[in-house]
């Protein structure tokens, strides 16, 4: 199956369409920001100050990378694990982000809001950081550069690969393709 | 009558900083052969055709890595050290413990790699920003050599570990039920297909010092002891039969390998721990 071609930001049309299971490439702009980042992103939303980028069909990606050798992009940029971001996620889809980035389960509120407000969140591969660094073009950190890996930046990538783990229409992979290969020993 | 007393080798810790420094630095950059081989080896067994783009993305992922001598994962890990220290070694020119951390110091400074400590975990959570300090265990053992494995043990795989305090009535069984339950709650958060190192026996401190243990065995080598060897190979059936497959996406290549660490315990304890490990696997060996 070839792998659909999305770019950001994304609509809803577009988030619509995507279903658990598809292979998509991402082209355009992503924000990378983990842990640190979300805890401040979530503390400007409660205060009404300005964010740093506009959330209005914004994805992000659940990333901190390891520093860039001289002459690279970016450093090695795999997903990290994105239930650590479940605390946060639904207030940020309440105000527009329309996409995640990274790897592992989320929380029954996370997938509600993601129904809620039409958003997707995709799988990129967990411990792929020198491959997927490769599709990252350009990297400018626009936040917080005193929280290192956990900055917020602007990635621009470039047929980033990843797959459609939850939709906007309850549909699961990581519960259907594991129910789908589960056997009884 | 008196014995003649062996001359102890002198070692400079310096000699050690420098090991330590090119360890960090090979062990993130070059996925060692027995878990490429795992790799390769996952991605033929493999039945579900997403499954199998993981692993081929893993395997090229490794290879750029390797060539670029850039991280495999931009988690470097917490920098673990296992060190058989000889007894017939005296080692001199400063500290042993500051000696490795100045090797992580450096191996992670040079090396452009990610430092992922935080200080103050439960408040500030402030970076150390060299990586240091390191986990260190050191075993004296017989001899004049010394011997350092390092490991680069990243946050994902480790959050999904467990430590069961079971029942001796609970059997094997109980423990067979607390891996398969550790690794069905983890689901694709610790990077699959994972690598499972299984510590049993001693006590809480032990026993979690043998489950990591556990992963410095080669993925393929089999157990010398048969007993241990079946439970191994029973531990990896059953939690292949998950089907949650590479990075959780479905499939039968949930797990590389079961390791087993063992060691008697008290009477009225059975102590079991799981230390979970992601697919890079990524650890390398000296001997000074």
């Amino acid at each position: 199956m070839a792998a659909k071609e999305i770019r950001t930001p994304l609509s809803d049309e577009v988030v619509a369409g995507l279903h658990a299971g598809d292979e998509v490439v991402i082209t355009g702009v992503i924000y990378q920001a983990r842990d640190a980042a979300h805890k401040r992103l979530v503390e400007l939303l409660e205060t009404g100050e300005a964010m740093p980028f506009n959330l209005q069909g914004a994805v992000v990606y659940y990333m901190g990378p390891s520093p860039a050798k001289p002459g690279n992009v970016i450093g090695s940029a795999g997903p990290t694990t994105s239930g650590r971001m479940d605390a946060y996620a639904p207030k940020l889809m309440a105000k527009g982000l329309k996409g995640m980035i990274g790897k592992g389960l989320r929380t029954p509120e996370v997938k509600e809001a993601m129904k809620t407000h039409k958003a997707v969140y995709f799988a990129a591969t967990g411990g792929a950081g020198a491959l997927l660094a490769q599709r990252i073009v350009a990297n400018e950190v626009i936040a917080w550069p005193e929280l290192g890996a956990e900055a917020v930046a602007r990635l621009e990538v470039k047929d980033f690969p990843a797959i459609v783990v939850n939709d906007c229409h309850g549909g699961d992979l990581y519960e259907e393709g594991r129910a789908k290969y589960a056997k009884t020993v | 009558m008196a014995t003649s007393a062996t001359k102890p080798r002198e070692l400079d810790v310096s000699v050690v900083t420098d090991a330590v420094r090119e360890l960090c630095m090979e062990a993130n950059y070059d996925l060692p052969d027995d878990v490429y081989a795992a790799l390769r080896a996952g991605k033929e067994a493999e039945e579900s055709p997403v499954g199998k783009a993981v692993f081929d993305q893993l395997i090229e992922n490794a290879d750029i890595a390797r060539r670029d001598r850039v991280p495999i994962c931009q988690d470097t890990g917490f920098a673990v050290f296992f060190v058989r220290l000889g007894q017939d070694v005296h080692l001199v020119g400063g500290d042993f413990a500051a000696a490795v951390n100045e090797g992580v110091r450096q191996g992670y400074g040079e090396g452009y790699l990610r430092k992922s400590i935080a200080e103050e975990p439960a408040q500030a959570r402030r970076n150390t920003k060299d990586n240091t300090p390191a986990v260190i265990h050191v075993e004296l053992v017989p001899g004049d050599a010394v011997e350092i494995w390092m490991m680069a043990k990243g946050g994902g795989a480790e959050n999904m570990s467990s430590l069961n305090m079971l029942k001796p009535s609970q059997g094997w069984q109980g423990m067979v039920d607390a891996v398969v339950d550790t690794v069905s709650r983890a689901g694709s958060n610790p990077c699959p297909p994972v690598v499972i190192g299984v510590g049993i026996g001693g006590t809480i401190d032990m026993v979690t010092v043998l489950a990591k243990k556990a992963l410095l065995r080669d993925i393929g080598s089999v157990h010398p002891d048969e007993r241990v060897a079946a439970m191994e190979a029973e531990l990896l059936q059953k939690v292949n039969a998950l089907g949650i497959g590479p990075q959780g996406l479905g499939g039968t290549q949930t797990c590389l390998g079961v390791f087993i660490e063992e060691m008697p315990c008290h009477i009225a304890s059975m102590p079991m721990a799981v230390n979970m490990q992601c697919h890079a696997q990524r650890h390398k060996h000296v001997v000074l």
